[in-house]
């Protein structure tokens, strides 16, 4: 795709990102033997990052990324892998405790951390990565509040 | 970082940031004003970590309602959903 339909790519298709999340939480719906209630949020919020990358496309980092951990995390649980090697703590966020030798992380560092797939980028192509992933998180939290706000009627 | 941003030019740089800071929501933009680099990667930062707990939350939220739905309601609240999306 040359550069100028990049920008028209930009904005996220909401039915296609509804469509998506909601065949998941279907399925989710029918998994009764998913018991434990901390189980079937943590399948929730996968299920939002997949469907929010999916409908991105491969075109990006961040939607290949998280893609990438999504899937090694469903299979891993298929397999009985043991989760010894498990990516960076991503569905799990820690508070990590910084070394105080180490000088303190720049703010785009910081922010090379958050925005998945973008640990090695410059600074143009972070901004840019940055700017996209926010544009589709924004897009998922508000179909998300519209399904609360839905079901909860 | 001085080295690697001689390959971008900064009128780039610039350009970028502006259009990160019309992604920020309004209140964070009032706090910032006028784009300082270091002051929009910080709100930056500090969006997408609220973001992230948004997600969060609500997929606790719909973890609860999705318990206590009947078989029925999904379809007709896909349909809805799809609908007024």
């Amino acid at each position: 795709m040359n550069r100028k339909n990049s920008n028209k790519s930009r904005n996220p298709n909401k039915p296609t990102l509804a469509f998506y999340f909601l065949r998941a939480l279907a399925c989710i719906n029918k998994k009764t033997s998913m018991a434990s209630y901390n189980q079937r949020s943590g399948t929730i919020k996968r299920a939002a990052y997949a469907s929010m990358a999916l409908a991105a496309g491969p075109k990006r980092a961040w939607s290949r990324a998280v893609l990438c951990r999504v899937l090694w995390w469903g299979s891993s649980r298929l397999h009985g892998f043991p989760t010894r090697r498990r990516p960076r703590a991503f569905f799990h966020r820690r508070v990590r405790v910084a070394d105080p030798k180490l000088r303190e992380p720049s703010k785009a560092d910081v922010l090379r951390r958050l925005v998945p797939g973008a640990k090695a980028m410059d600074l143009s192509r972070l901004l840019e990565e940055t700017a996209h992933y926010i544009q589709y998180l924004r897009a998922q939290v508000l179909l998300m509040q519209n399904v609360v706000g839905s079901v909860s009627d | 970082m001085s080295s690697r941003r001689n390959r971008i030019s900064d009128e780039e740089i610039n350009e970028l940031i502006s259009k990160l800071q019309s992604l920020l929501p309004e209140s964070r933009r009032r706090n910032i004003g006028r784009a300082s680099a270091s002051k929009l990667l910080k709100e930056t930062c500090s969006y997408i970590k609220s973001l992230h707990r948004e997600v969060d939350d609500l997929s606790d939220r719909l973890s609860d309602l999705i318990a206590t739905m009947d078989s029925n309601s999904p379809q007709a609240e896909i349909i809805r959903s799809l609908l007024r999306s």
